[in-house]
Parts: C-alpha cells; structure tokens; sequence
C-alpha cells in the first residue's frame, strides 16, 4: 500500500492527539503568565514569573510534590512486591480458581469515587469502621486513620484497587512459564526461594514493566480517592499536585498560579514519562 | 507422606491461601454490598451485623433522591460515546502502524503514550475555560470528547498490539486472490479481531465509567454521570451508609459485573499483549 494512505489513516489519531495536547498546553503557558483570577476580571496583565514564584513558595507545594512522589513510589512498591509474591504463591491450578480470579480482579473495576467512600466511611470510620472493631475486637484502641494517617490511607485505598491488577497479570504471565525447566531445578535441588529469584523473577521483567508503566500513566493523577476522603488534609498532610492545581484553580479561582502549576505537573510527569518510557520502550517490541 | 499425598496437600494449601487473599481483598465490596440491604441503625452497629432481615428501602430512596436513572444513563451515553468514537479513528491507525510500519512507526507510538502523562490537571484550566466559552459546561458532548481524547492512546496501543499478532500470510492470500486493501480490512482483518476490538472496546468502557476528575470537574447536575453523582454522597449526609451503599453498588455492579465476563482479555489487552 502507498505510503500515502497510510498517513491518511494515521492521520485522524495523530492530528486529534496533537491538538488535544498542544491547545491546552498552549493555553497554559499564556495564562501561566498573566494575572488572572475568575473573581477579579478584566484585570489580566502580563506578571512573568510571579505565578511560578507564587505557586512554588505556597506552603502546599513541597509538600504536595513530596506526598505526589511518595504516593507513587509506594504504590508501586506494593503492588509489584507483594503482587509477584501473591502470584508466585498461587501459581498452581487449585480449587475454585476461576472464583478466586473473579474476586481478585474486582476492586480493579470499583469506581475511585466509590472506593474511597467506602474505605473512609466502612473501613477507616474511628466509631463504626471495620478496622476500629478489629482494634476493639483485640483490646487495641481504635485508629482515627483518616486523620492520623491520612496519606497511608490514601495508598491503602489506591494499593487496594492496583494490587489485583498487578496480581491478575503476574498470574497470566507465570502461566506461561517453563514448567519443565523448573521441574529439571528442582530435581538439581534447588530449592523454591532459588526457582523464585532465578527462574520466576526474570521471567517477569516485562510484566512488571507493563504494570509499572501503567500504572504511573494512571497513579501521578490519583484525584478522586484525595478528593472524597481526605480532602487534601488535615493541613497539606494528604495533598498531591493534582489535588493542590484543583485547588487553586477551582476553589480560589486563581487560574494564572493553577495554570504555573499545572505546567509544574506536566513537567514532573515528563521527567517520570522520559525514565519509564525508555526503560518500558526497550522492553515492547514494535 | 509419599510424594503424591504431599502434591495433594499442597494443591488444598495453595488453595487455600488463594481463596484467603480473594476474600480479604474482595471484603470491601462484600460489605458495601451486603450494607446496602441494611437499615442506616443496623448499617453502624457494633458488632457489625452479619445476618437480618434484608431491605431494598435504600435503593428506592436512591433513585428518588438522586435519580440514579438519569446518571446512570450519563454513564452509558459517555462511555459508550466515547468509545465508538475512539474506536472509529484508532482502528485505521492501528491498522496501518501494524501491517505497514514505517521507520517512525515506534515513535509515533511512544509519542501517543506520552500525551497520556500530560496531567489532566496541567490542562484543566484551560479545558474548563473553552468549556464555559463554548457552552459545554456541564453537558454530555463535552464528556464523550474528553474521554475520547483520553483513551485514544491506549486504544490504538491495544489494537495495534493485536493487529500486529495477526499472520500476515492470510493477508498475503487474500491480496493474491486479488483483494483490494478495503476487502483485506473488511473482510479479513475486521472478522479476526472481533475479540480484540471488544475487548478493547471493553476497557475503554470501563475507564470512562470510572473516570471521574473530569466527571467532577465539568459536569453539575444535567450531565453528571454516576462518578460524579456518588461524590455528592460524600457530604455530611454521607453519615448515612445504607444509602450511601446503596448507591454505590448501584453505580458499580454494572462495571463489576461487566469486568467478571472479560477479565482475561482485558489484562491481555492492557498490558499491550506484552503479557500471553
């Protein structure tokens, strides 16, 4: 075929895309640098930097970027540690395995929304929550999780839909794995933890790539869980870029220092973007 | 013991432990489920109460109150919008990346990947700002562009990993039986990935139902679709958990349910085929 269809049937895509990300990014950087504040209007002259200036002295921002980061890294950390443990685990056919997939996958599918509301009101509730009555149930004082933990609990929630993925695609990963080669380890007598780090470990180098990948697309984003449980606090405890952006733009419609901040995000998530995709690049063969 | 007594109790153990994970991380959906057949003073006893007498009092409320219906259909018209338009412009895309690479191909495809770490918040603003110029705020069609716009790059990636998986003899044979590139896609291509277009079609849904920054952010009342309509719940009145529960488990059984039949596909197609 002539190359020239083919660009004519990329085209619609890439055109879309380039619009979808240079429009708004443009539109950004302009107002970045204007005076511009929805409840004061008209009064929209050029200030430079200032909005840079004042979006990185507020007191939210460092730690907003610390809480981004951390969130990040730990979800991470346990979604694919305790996922390719979970998975390695339960590697055999067994009993009911179809139920248990069924199960496993199901938070992955809970609205964020959703997910957050139920861990704050049933699960994290001081009074009436589950782990309260756990606590209770042991002769341990209840804890107030939102308000004492509130960035752990907002990982616990993001960790609680992640962790299944991460699991699910382990699972179909190992499934496809050698089993003769490990049989022949095991009659030279290795043992399970040296078939784990030497057989199962690099056999899932790509499935953690895709998993890590993904889910840093989706995790330097997290807004809903921060915005239903926790609302960034108490203080700045459990506030990330997005939620602290959100705030400036929406509650104190200061759209200029949202807009510097905004582009702060976009050139975190670029730095993130610039590792992940060479590492992931060089593992997807195209 | 011998070795096969010792198999078999291994199998009863990893089974087990794996029905021990399931049900631990499945709890929290169980008690939202089971919360919203409950009556609000038996949703906050402590102990939790496990067995009464069941009560679609909540449901009904819901509905009145909220109007579940009218977001529910949001969701439907959004997500399913959304994803046919995504579907419509990413399918020729996939299509050619796929069987006629160029030397760019991968960095076309990479690039797309990229645009998905543009923050949504780094364009919020912006978003919003055409959004009230244009009279978009707070409608469907603004939502079905936005989601389309989002999920583009994981669509073409999905499909683009299948296309690329297809033999290419059978395409061979067909040209040699001299069909033109419209018969190859309609008639060879498009019949062979029925699966894979569904099942990306599948996920599509799925992120759209669940999305909820711009949900929250762009719509009030008339477009509202049900991310945005169970946030309201979060309010004070949130204290009211049957109902709250109630609500939930209406705006994610559909997903959920969704999810179970096409869980396999799904992970295959998010992870790109990368994982078999």
């Amino acid at each position: 075929m002539k190359r020239s269809i083919t660009r004519l049937l990329m085209a619609p895509s890439v055109i879309l895309l380039l619009v979808w990300m240079v429009i708004p990014l443009s539109m950004t950087i302009y107002f970045s640098t204007i005076r511009y504040n929805l409840l004061y209007p008209g009064r929209n002259n050029f200030v430079g930097l200032q909005n840079f200036e004042f979006f990185i002295t507020d007191p939210g921002f460092i730690p907003a970027v610390a809480n981004t980061l951390i969130l990040l890294l730990s979800v991470l950390i346990i979604t694919v540690v305790i996922g390719v443990v979970l998975s390695a685990l339960i590697d055999k056919p067994f009993f009911g395995q179809g139920i248990v997939r069924v199960l496993l996958i199901s938070p992955f599918f809970i609205m964020p929304t959703v997910n957050a509301l139920i861990w704050k009101n049933m699960m994290m509730n001081p009074v009436y929550g589950i782990f309260a009555w756990i606590s209770q149930s042991l002769g341990l004082e209840p804890i107030d999780w939102l308000s004492s933990y509130p960035l752990m609990s907002v990982i616990i929630m993001v960790s609680w839909q992640w962790l299944p993925f991460a699991i699910l695609v382990f699972v179909t990963a190992l499934q496809s794995q050698d089993t003769e080669q490990k049989e022949a380890a095991q009659m030279d007598g290795a043992t399970g933890f040296h078939i784990f780090r030497y057989l199962t470990i690099p056999h899932l180098a790509r499935p953690i790539a895709v998993v890590v990948m993904i889910e840093t697309i989706f995790l330097l984003a997290v807004f809903a869980e921060i915005f239903v449980s926790t609302g960034g606090g108490p203080g700045y405890d459990s506030t990330n870029l997005a939620y602290l952006i959100y705030n400036q733009a929406l509650l104190q419609y200061d759209v200029g220092v949202a807009s510097a901040g905004g582009l702060f995000a976009v050139l975190l998530a670029n730095i993130v973007a610039f590792f992940l995709i060479r590492a992931v690049g060089k593992n997807l063969t195209v | 013991m011998t070795l096969n007594q010792q198999r078999k109790l291994k199998t009863i153990l990893t089974g087990l432990f794996a029905w021990t994970i399931a049900l631990v991380l499945f709890f929290p959906i169980f008690w939202m489920f089971i919360t919203s057949f409950k009556t609000e003073l038996q949703a906050i006893s402590i102990p939790p109460t496990l067995f009464f007498e069941p009560t679609l009092d909540n449901f009904k409320i819901v509905q009145e109150r909220s109007d579940y219906i009218h977001h529910a259909w949001n969701s439907v018209v959004t997500s399913f919008g959304a994803t046919i338009l995504a579907l419509i412009i990413a399918i020729p895309a996939a299509y050619s990346m796929a069987f006629f690479p160029g030397k760019r191909t991968k960095d076309i495809l990479l690039w797309m990947l990229s645009t998905k770490m543009l923050p949504a918040v780094g364009v919020l603003v912006p978003i919003y700002i055409l959004c009230r110029d244009y009279g978009l705020l707070d409608s469907r069609l603004a939502l079905i562009i936005i989601f389309t716009l989002m999920n583009l790059p994981i669509v073409v990636w999905m499909l683009f990993s299948y296309f690329k998986d297809l033999p290419k003899e059978i395409l061979e044979a067909a040209r040699m039986d001299g069909a033109t590139p419209w018969d190859e896609v309609v008639k060879v291509v498009l019949p062979l990935s029925v699966g894979a277009i569904s099942s990306t079609a599948l996920l599509s849904i799925v992120l759209c139902w669940n999305e909820a920054f711009w949900s929250l952010n762009l719509t009030a009342s008339e477009a509202a679709p049900l991310t945005a309509m169970i946030a309201s719940y979060s309010s004070p009145e949130g204290l009211f958990w049957a109902k709250l529960s109630a609500a939930s488990t209406l705006a994610c059984a559909p997903i959920v349910i969704f999810g179970w039949f096409c869980q396999k596909q799904l992970v295959q197609g998010l992870t790109f085929g990368a994982v078999k």
